[in-house]
């Protein structure tokens, strides 16, 4: 029979191969319908305060449990104060929540990381510190930043808490089937300490649009992905939520075994694990995607946000562009980045680097990890922040907290005059106390330039973390290319 | 969940592109641990200055949409973070459908959670839409919106669309499914998390 080769205009009939989504999301349907949402296996639920209450009251009327408590982790991160621990919650809505997602985890048997824990820390942050993150499996979370995990090529996406609610009950979701897009990095940065992942990521969704990947799940290849550490290939798979995209992810590789190796959740038949994945997590050579954009990053610039959405980014060398420049004749967008400079107090024209600042923020799940707090404090290092600046960090776990102040990381930003905290999703979001006044500018390691983000009326900047460290010590944008990084 | 009926109202135009869900309600009112009482939030920092009164340039504090339950909005509506909030508040407040030329995903698949109907149309068709002043109806079972002068179909997938109509409980529904999760969970290689 020679039927397949004639029915090469038919791509259902011809045994294509997978794209690295097309394998975990077929390991993982347990009932497959024609023309419907597929019923999706979930290894990993991640749980923190603000999505979950209102799921677990769900269970709670309708009389039903959590189906694999075993499967489920919680943390509490998003209105954590981030200064002395030993001190009560003053906020006394954030205290609640703090104290429903206690007893909700204590009623139906979750595992739960509380404030006073070493573990505790960004839901996003832990899951790999500890091990929970594995390649291959389906990860998701009441939080749209959850596609970070898919730096370890998991399927991983954020939730509603109706979804949330489904989870715990079923440990499934009725999905409908993504579309595969394929983002190529290409070449290699002249200054890797300087141009670094977050750049990448910013420089992507300033190219492709905040609503560029809508409907799809990224993954992300090439040169200018395998040469980044795990950690930076986090921070480029946290953003591409803004890029629209469900969930990015990046093919495992020999630094990705080697990160879960040894974490205290780790499998014990970690090897025999790897073996497998080694053979089965890639995309097959002759696989197709949906869509497909490359960036080439040998010329890359720091990136630094001008107005309210992380589209709306420009190279530090460049000024704030007019709303008819960077529209490109689309009305809407015209009006949207006029709405943005009238909020940001920004004229078309001024340079980036003439731009003042309030405020530093070096923390979230972007930016919080080790080798982020490490690359700031090298340009920190014996210097002062400006006298009109008011700086922190807020490291994206205790762990993380813990392993920079083995290493006197935090002195080094304590001597500069910047604030060392605990850890929590902090003024990434402003839901507990860490937020800007109106008015207020910083610059921000977040992820999210929206307007009111870090409080109302505050105005965000996203950058790196070295931006943001150098623009702590000049208190306005500057470009650390011309610093001095080794 | 209440199943979706007929909704027969001015439209309230919402001519912004890229609303994303911390403008749809700000995260200082994610607190709280019930889904109810969100309306009051909706829009917060477009619709109260800072004491508290309501902006008198925000469309939404317009007498002539008072009664609305149809937002049209620009593209990319619902982008940013996963909060069902921002569905809980738009509900809340009085919407039951919002139209736009195009949806963030988790909030297009949080609205479906809780009954209210996201329409997708053309960048031309919602523009047009954005300018009727008269009385509209959407008509879910038919999939018509109709205004005085024309009818407009639009496109919704036929599972989404059952499940609005009837109200359909998700997690019963997948419960059924009990036997498939067990053997799925008894072949699969992932160990627990402890």
């Amino acid at each position: 029979m020679n039927l397949v080769a004639y029915s090469s205009t038919n791509p259902s009939m011809i045994n294509m191969g997978k794209t690295l989504f097309e394998k975990i999301w077929e390991d993982h349907i347990v009932v497959e319908k024609k023309n419907n949402p597929s019923l999706i296996y979930i290894d990993r639920h991640l749980i923190h305060e603000v999505t979950s209450p209102q799921a677990f009251d769900g269970l709670r009327m309708n009389n039903r449990s959590v189906r694999r408590p075993d499967l489920t982790i919680a943390t509490m991160d998003h209105n954590v104060p981030t200064n002395d621990r030993s001190l009560p919650i003053l906020d006394q809505t954030s205290a609640i929540q703090i104290q429903t997602l206690e007893k909700n985890c204590k009623d139906f048997g979750i595992q739960l990381f509380d404030i006073t824990s070493p573990n505790q820390g960004i839901v996003h942050v832990i899951g790999p510190q500890l091990g929970i993150t594995l390649p291959g499996t389906t990860i998701v979370c009441g939080d749209s930043h959850t596609s970070t995990h898919g730096a370890f090529g998991t399927l991983s996406f954020g939730i509603g808490t109706s979804e949330v609610e489904h989870v715990l009950a079923s440990q499934t979701l009725w999905l409908d089937k993504p579309k595969p897009f394929e983002i190529r990095v290409e070449g290699k940065r002249k200054n890797p300490h300087a141009v670094t992942a977050k750049d990448i990521i910013l420089s992507i969704i300033k190219n492709i649009g905040t609503a560029g990947g809508t409907g799809t799940v990224i993954e992300y290849r090439g040169d200018g992905i395998s040469d980044l550490s795990m950690e930076q290939r986090m921070t480029i798979c946290n953003m591409s939520i803004e890029a629209g995209a469900r969930a990015g992810l990046i093919a495992p590789d020999e630094k990705t075994f080697d990160y879960l190796r040894d974490r205290q959740y780790t499998p014990k038949n970690y090897e025999s694990l790897v073996d497998y994945w080694k053979d089965h997590l890639k995309t097959d050579s002759d696989a197709k995607f949906e869509k497909n954009y490359t960036l080439h990053i040998d010329n890359i610039a720091p990136q630094v946000s001008w107005g309210t959405n992380p589209g709306m980014t420009c190279d530090v060398t460049e000024s704030v562009p007019s709303p008819e420049d960077f529209s490109k004749g689309d009305h809407n967008q015209k009006k949207g980045a006029e709405k943005a400079l009238e909020y940001m107090d920004l004229k078309p024209g001024v340079l980036i680097t003439e731009i003042k600042i309030d405020r530093v923020f070096i923390g979230s799940c972007t930016n919080a990890r080790l080798e982020d707090l490490i690359e700031a404090s090298k340009i920190i290092k014996g210097q002062k922040v400006s006298p009109h600046v008011r700086a922190m960090v807020v490291p994206g776990s205790q762990m993380v907290k813990k392993q920079a102040e083995d290493l006197g990381i935090d002195k080094i930003f304590i001597d500069a005059n910047f604030e060392w905290r605990e850890s929590g999703c902090s003024m990434c979001l402003g839901m507990n106390p860490d937020i800007l006044s109106p008015g207020e500018r910083c610059a921000s390691t977040s992820n999210r330039n929206f307007e009111g983000r870090q409080g109302t009326g505050g105005r965000t900047h996203l950058v790196s973390p070295v931006m943001a460290a150098a623009a702590a010590i000049e208190g306005r944008f500057v470009d650390v290319r011309k610093m001095d990084l080794n | 969940m209440q199943s979706f009926k007929k909704v027969k109202t001015v439209i309230t135009p919402l001519d912004q592109v890229n609303v994303d869900t911390d403008q749809i309600v700000p995260k200082q009112f994610l607190k709280l641990v019930q889904k109810s009482g969100f309306g009051k939030f909706l829009f917060y920092d477009w619709r109260y200055d800072d004491q508290e009164n309501l902006k008198s340039d925000f469309i939404l504090n317009d007498e002539k949409y008072k009664n609305s339950k149809i937002l049209v909005a620009g593209d990319n509506f619902g982008c940013g973070s996963s909060r069902e909030h921002a569905v809980w508040a738009l509900q809340d407040y009085g919407f039951s459908v919002i139209i736009a030329p195009s949806f963030a995903d988790i909030f297009y698949s949080n609205c479906f959670k809780n009954g209210l109907l996201p329409i997708v149309l053309e960048e031309k068709i919602v523009e047009k839409l954005q300018r009727e002043t008269g009385i509209i109806e959407i008509d879910l079972e038919n999939q018509i919106i109709k205004t005085s002068s024309k009818e407009i179909p639009f496109d919704i997938d036929l599972h989404k669309k059952k499940i609005l109509l009837e109200g359909l409980d998700d997690i019963s529904q997948t419960l059924q499914y009990e036997k498939k999760i067990s053997e799925f969970e008894k072949q699969s290689k992932t160990p627990s998390v402890l």
